[in-house]
């Protein structure tokens, strides 16, 4: 199993998920929405490769830090960005698009943040990393890779020089 | 005053006054204001924030505007909201205060929102309650109204962002009013370059000048190039003694009228905390007119009250770690 990637991986990656994107989704004028940070650098990568046609809107963004189960254990996020759906989502077809999928609560969040804007015809989940660790009972429709990696090892999407995946080790 | 409304670590764990804040906090709760202001806007007007916390509203002193928007704002963090009508609960049949508070704490109530005739209330009460229970100063006495000030800052900080090049007049009671003992401190603590209070003498406090306002007793002058008028109530219910003549006399010298809003600049705010008194401090066309963000105000209310609620629960978070 592949546990390095470089920056060619990635653009692969992001070409195998615009291509499933192509079979799942045409002709239904989807809706594109991203959660922050990553989701939202993934979701624009993946409308570039799809063209401005595909989609039938402008980049929605959701942040979730007011949907977080752990308000109460962690408190509040220094800078939250808010929310941004410039959209409709009622009866609509969306791509939720997310960087690395690993507990599924922050899917859970979104989800239902999702569904206090409206009522999504269907939401079409896409995550760049699919990884080991599930707490909930959520799966990606639409995969770059899927990653096993152990409790102690961290995935994380960064976007300073072009996207990179870094993965570190903490000392269990 | 000891600053007993933040934790150790600097978060907001009350919220009793503005004295003693520092900029980057006020900053912070307008921040936040502005997150949250577009959920009143949506479909759901709701986010599950404070899911599960109990907030109860203490209100020993009328009020329509502030308890509603209090309780609007708990609604929408997805909180559960008592109202206390005070008059007709168990201190009137003589409870003290705090054995009142000490019921309610047993209920696992998590926030009181306290407002109270006599100043120093919800210190008392902060100083009083379960180190698990937040208290937010819905006014006291003369004192302070801190939420009432820092959403007059936003909504000055929307229509004129930086606060270092304005210049802002407070008109009327300043003498009486909370409102303007908090909005003085927190135009301070964010860099307004200058303060003016125009009011006849006996409705101003003697130590104006060594606070660092400019003090003026005509609108004329008063209000010549000034970037936000804010106009007080006459609060007659707090008046001892003969102080005014009458409220139309008062009108006559300082109700803020069309021709002497003309003295300010012409983008000029004109603000109120309500409830305004038409023809008393503040004329009709006035208070309707395109310079007035009186109703904005009321607006802002929730999403600062939002804010600041959330802020001093979410700092309980550090407190449940000791």
């Amino acid at each position: 199993m592949t546990t390095s990637f470089t920056q060619a991986d990635i653009e692969t990656l992001l070409d195998t998920m615009a291509d499933q994107i192509r079979l799942k989704l045409a002709n239904k004028k989807p809706l594109l929405v991203g959660i922050h940070s990553g989701g939202v650098w993934v979701a624009k990568e993946l409308a570039t490769r799809l063209g401005s046609d595909f989609f039938d809107g402008p980049l929605g963004t959701l942040n979730i830090a007011y949907y977080r189960d752990d308000f109460t254990r962690i408190g509040m996020h220094p800078q939250v960005t808010p929310s941004d759906l410039p959209f409709s989502v009622d009866d609509r077809n969306l791509l939720l698009v997310d960087d690395v999928l690993q507990s599924g609560r922050t899917i859970r969040a979104a989800l239902n943040e999702i569904f206090d804007y409206g009522r999504p015809a269907s939401v079409t989940l896409a995550t760049l990393i699919e990884r080991s660790g599930r707490e909930l009972p959520i799966q990606p429709d639409i995969i770059g890779q899927s990653v096993s990696l152990d409790k102690n090892q961290h995935i994380k999407l960064t976007n300073s020089d072009g996207l990179q995946l870094v993965i570190k080790s903490s000392e269990a | 005053m000891t600053n007993n409304q933040l934790t150790a670590k600097g978060q907001l764990r009350h919220f009793l006054t503005i004295e003693g804040l520092k900029k980057p906090l006020l900053t912070e709760i307008m921040d936040r204001a502005e997150q949250f202001s577009g959920i009143s806007t949506r479909h759901v007007k709701k986010v599950p924030l404070l899911r599960g916390k109990t907030i109860v509203n203490l209100f020993f002193e009328n009020s329509t505007r502030t308890r509603t928007t209090f309780e609007l704002a708990a609604k929408r963090l997805s909180a559960d909201v008592m109202n206390l009508n005070i008059n007709t609960s168990a201190t009137s049949k003589g409870e003290s205060l705090l054995d009142t508070l000490h019921n309610l704490e047993s209920m696992h109530t998590d926030m009181f929102v306290v407002r109270h005739n006599q100043s120093g209330a919800a210190e008392f009460i902060a100083q009083h309650v379960a180190p698990h229970v937040s208290v937010i100063n819905a006014g006291d006495g003369c004192h302070a109204h801190p939420t009432q000030a820092m959403l007059d800052m936003f909504t000055i900080r929307r229509h004129k962002g930086h606060f270092p090049n304005l210049r802002v007049a407070i008109i009327g009671d300043i003498l009486h009013s909370r409102v303007a003992r908090s909005q003085i401190q927190a135009l301070s603590i964010l860099g307004v370059g200058e303060i003016r209070v125009i009011g006849p003498k006996t409705l101003l406090p003697s130590d104006c000048e060594t606070l660092g306002l400019h003090v003026y007793h005509d609108l004329e002058s008063g209000l010549k190039d000034v970037d936000v008028v804010i106009t007080l109530r006459l609060q007659l219910e707090r008046m001892q003694g003969a102080l005014l003549p009458s409220s139309r006399e008062y009108f006559d010298c300082f109700g803020l009228t069309e021709e002497k809003l003309s003295f300010a600049k012409p983008d000029a705010i004109v603000m109120h905390p309500g409830p305004i008194n038409r023809g008393v401090e503040i004329a009709s066309a006035v208070a309707d007119g395109p310079q007035s963000v009186i109703l904005e105000q009321v607006t802002h209310g929730i999403a600062v009250r939002m804010a600041v609620m959330s802020m001093a629960l979410g700092a309980q978070s550090e407190l449940n770690e000791i």
